[in-house]
């Protein structure tokens, strides 16, 4: 049984830049919508530029603390592939990484210095129940590269057994007016994924 | 009451509007700096982005004389910066309320170094609050200007990264007007020359004792078991209610001075007395002074880091939940951008093995591979100086040859680069010094500053001349080149080294995250053309790659700046439709 939205601990992770704010942003109207209890923990500042970047949100009665520890997590939401990895140890025994396919290579793999990890795919399915998107094609189909992050939560919500509308409630809340269509439209095709 | 999902900062601005605050000066810094962003956007507010910490206190300090309710934000390492008028406003007090947040970051997750702010709250004697969420920001910035008002005394605020950058739920109430109060000359109150100031020494040793003992509602006593009781605040508050459900708490609002009343009574009703603190034992070694003994603290919780609920369970012998173990991946630090301005000026010094004394902003990224162009960084500013001693020991160690560079960004120049640079030429001091000017504030999210001719709303204002200032500074040469012209930069360098005296080189170029207009197409390279050289790649452009035996681009990150196609000796790298 995977866990619902009503009580739930979302690790995002990604890399600087790819818009794994606005996804947090999201599930925090999503939960203030329903009245419960909301903790959201953002990095700003340095880690933006590039590097590794984990946001936490909790949502109802477990929301004591901001952050969510090791083995806490119900969901790894991942933009990056090994990004997934790298959180894992987030995941709580039972636990759902649900990761974008795209793989973005560190200045280490740029330059030679390291590998980036294969069968990656076959290792996080190993160690957990995993879910492959490719959330960077499903964006582009939408008709926005950067739409990644609404595919991504595309396919939370069918996971979760959600209500598109209230879902799409707190979406237009967070992106802008002129954006909002196209946010839809990614997330549609995230729902699909499921 | 409405109420909103606010981050802690933003809470924190809330709190400072109801509270009546009329000016906002400040120095942005990691995880400070959306306090006054926030603020700024009050009608009612007037707020400034001031030059540097120091500056941004004693402007909010003129304010409070003159009557009206001020505040001053910061990180850690800025209360280093504006401790010298913070120490004596201890001393002189306030009139309008005066309240000062230091943000400090336990796990540097931004920041040189992890020193405790509440440090320096007791060493000057000023009260300090410390709010453990949202809410708490909002209301406890109400409580500081209270008792700032209620004391004649600055009061600070104390965030971590964790409540900073947090959201939670925080409730909205009407501003409450606080008139700017009438201003008498008084000069034993406001004029610190010894004499006075050992009139008002003892003032502030009897507000300290006063604030110790009066009940200001900020200590909040949760008994449950009274096998085990926990003193703690802040972040550290949200981590013991997770991991001990069942201990009893006494949870501090105001961590300096300490309520020694309720913390000797607490300790006197639980068994097992513990104070978990992040980072220095600060109340865990007032509290041990009274005679009061503490079971469990600093020798369990360490020093460094952030503190977690996992640590504490382990602290205590309890369960942790089961981790499944992450494989090892490679390491993803944080990188220059694609098109970052500074990113040619580095290539440039470390193809001419300088060595260079860096300073603190996105160019301090200069320092990883493949660039690692840099060689120390310490503190804002101290690029300049540093130079300066370099050069006089490596010279006395007989070296005459030696590349000396020194880098300082825009906005840390201005900060504290320019007495290090005027103190330089006073001094005769070999130096050359490059101005990373990216026309903005880049590492703390693009705030303007005095040399970019815009004010904290986007306003046109006054801008402040480089090129003048440092000719003001008596350099003996100053030079201008475009950042993203390697050849250019390159030739300055080289004529700078070889001048004796002190050198400037402006090199500028606007951030490339803030330029979006002069983006161009993504460039391509040509792969019949690339003979798998690298030389490009020694760039650590993130839209650079290897593949197949040659360099590739990936054009959704290239901003078509050019710089690879500078280094490119085979023409391989061109634009898309070529
Ligand atoms: C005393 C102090 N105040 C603030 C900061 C936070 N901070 C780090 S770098 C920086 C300024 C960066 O701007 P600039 O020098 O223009 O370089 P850029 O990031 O734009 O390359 C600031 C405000 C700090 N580290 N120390």
């Amino acid at each position: 049984m995977r866990a619902g939205m009503d009580n739930v601990s979302i690790v995002i992770v990604g890399v600087g830049g790819q818009g794994t704010l606005l996804a947090s942003r999201i599930l925090g109207a999503f939960g203030v919508n329903r009245g419960t209890n909301v903790k959201v923990s953002e990095v700003h500042g340095m880690a933006q530029r590039g590097g590794t970047v984990v946001t936490y949100i909790r949502l109802g009665d477990c929301a004591v603390s901001p952050l969510i520890e090791d083995g806490c997590a119900d969901y790894i939401l991942s933009f990056e592939l090994m990004e997934a990895a790298r959180a894992l140890h987030y995941l709580k025994k039972g636990g759902t990484v649900i990761t974008n396919t795209q793989c973005i290579s560190p200045m280490s793999v740029v330059t030679g210095a390291a590998a980036y990890p294969e069968d990656l795919p076959a290792r996080l399915k190993e160690k957990a129940d995993t879910i492959l998107v490719d959330a960077y094609a499903l964006a582009e189909k939408a008709g926005e590269t950067r739409a990644v992050n609404l595919v991504l939560l595309g396919a939370l919500c069918a996971l979760t057994q959600g209500d598109a509308a209230e879902w799409e409630k707190a979406i237009s809340e967070c992106v802008p007016a002129r954006s909002i269509e196209v946010n839809l439209k990614a997330f549609e095709l995230g729902t699909q994924v499921i | 009451m409405p109420q909103k999902l606010m981050l802690g900062n933003e809470a924190a601005a809330r709190g400072a509007w109801e509270a009546g605050v009329r000016l906002v000066s400040s120095y942005p810094g990691t995880p400070s700096t959306e306090i006054t962003e926030y603020a700024s956007k009050y009608p009612e507010i007037y707020a400034e982005w001031a030059a540097n910490e120091k500056v941004a206190l004693e402007v909010a300090a003129g304010a409070s004389m003159g009557g009206a309710r001020a505040l001053c934000c910061m990180k850690h390492v800025g209360v280093n910066v504006a401790a010298d008028p913070l120490y004596t406003l201890s001393y002189t007090g306030v009139n309008g309320g005066l309240v000062i947040v230091a943000a400090d970051d336990p796990g540097m997750h931004s920041s040189q170094n992890e020193q405790d702010s509440r440090m320096h709250a007791r060493a000057s004697q000023v009260p300090m609050l410390e709010p453990s969420d949202s809410e708490e920001c909002r209301l406890y910035m109400k409580k500081a200007f209270e008792i700032s008002e209620k004391y004649d005394c600055p009061v600070m605020l104390r965030t971590t990264t964790r409540i900073a950058h947090a959201r939670s739920m925080a409730q909205m109430e009407d501003r409450q007007e606080a008139p700017v109060k009438d201003y008498q000359k008084n000069v034993s109150k406001w004029v610190m020359t010894p004499a006075f100031a050992k009139m008002r020494h003892p003032v502030v040793e009897a507000r300290m004792d006063a604030l110790s003992a009066e009940d200001n509602g900020l200590v909040c006593l949760e008994m449950r078991s009274c096998e085990i009781g926990v003193i703690c605040s802040g972040m550290a508050y949200q981590y013991v209610r997770e991991a001990l459900p069942g201990a009893s708490i006494l949870k501090l609002g105001m961590v300096n001075p300490l309520p020694k009343n309720a913390i000797v009574d607490f300790a006197g009703k639980v068994r097992k007395l513990c104070v978990i603190e992040e980072l220095e034992p600060v109340m865990e070694e007032q509290i041990a002074s009274w005679g009061v003994r503490v079971d469990i603290g600093k020798k369990d919780t360490g020093r460094q880091g952030e503190l977690s609920g996992r640590k504490i369970r382990t602290i205590f012998g309890l369960d942790n939940p089961e981790v499944i173990e992450s494989p090892g991946m490679p390491a993803r630090p944080p990188v220059l951008c694609p098109g970052c301005p500074h990113r040619g000026v580095y290539a440039v010094l470390s193809k001419l093995k300088c060595t260079v004394t860096g300073d603190i902003g996105c160019y301090t990224l200069g320092s990883s591979a493949p660039l690692s162009a840099v060689d120390s960084v310490l503190c804002m500013g101290a690029s300049v100086g540093m130079s300066q001693g370099f050069d006089r020991a490596r010279k006395w160690a007989g070296e005459d040859s030696r590349k000396l560079v020194a880098v300082i960004g825009d906005s840390t120049f201005l900060h504290s680069g320019v007495t290090s640079l005027l103190s330089a030429s006073y001094n005769r001091a070999n130096i050359t010094l490059i101005i990373l000017d990216n026309t903005t504030t880049g590492m703390t999210g693009h705030q303007p500053n005095p040399a970019t001719g815009f004010d904290i709303h986007g306003e046109p204002t006054t801008r402040i001349d480089l090129e003048e200032l440092c000719r003001a500074c008596k350099a003996d040469s100053v030079v201008t080149v475009p950042a993203d012209d390697m050849a250019k930069v390159e030739a300055a360098v080289r004529g700078a080294l070889s001048e004796t005296g002190v050198s400037v080189i402006i090199a500028r170029k606007a951030c490339a995250l803030l330029d979006k207009k002069s983006r161009k197409d993504p460039l391509h390279i040509q792969p019949d053309i690339c003979r798998g050289c690298r030389s490009c790649m020694r760039l650590g452009c993130p839209a650079i790659a290897f593949a197949d035996g040659h360099a590739v681009i990936d054009p959704s990150l290239c901003v078509g700046c050019g710089l690879c196609s500078q280094t490119c000796a085979f023409n391989a790298i061109v634009g898309r439709n070529v």
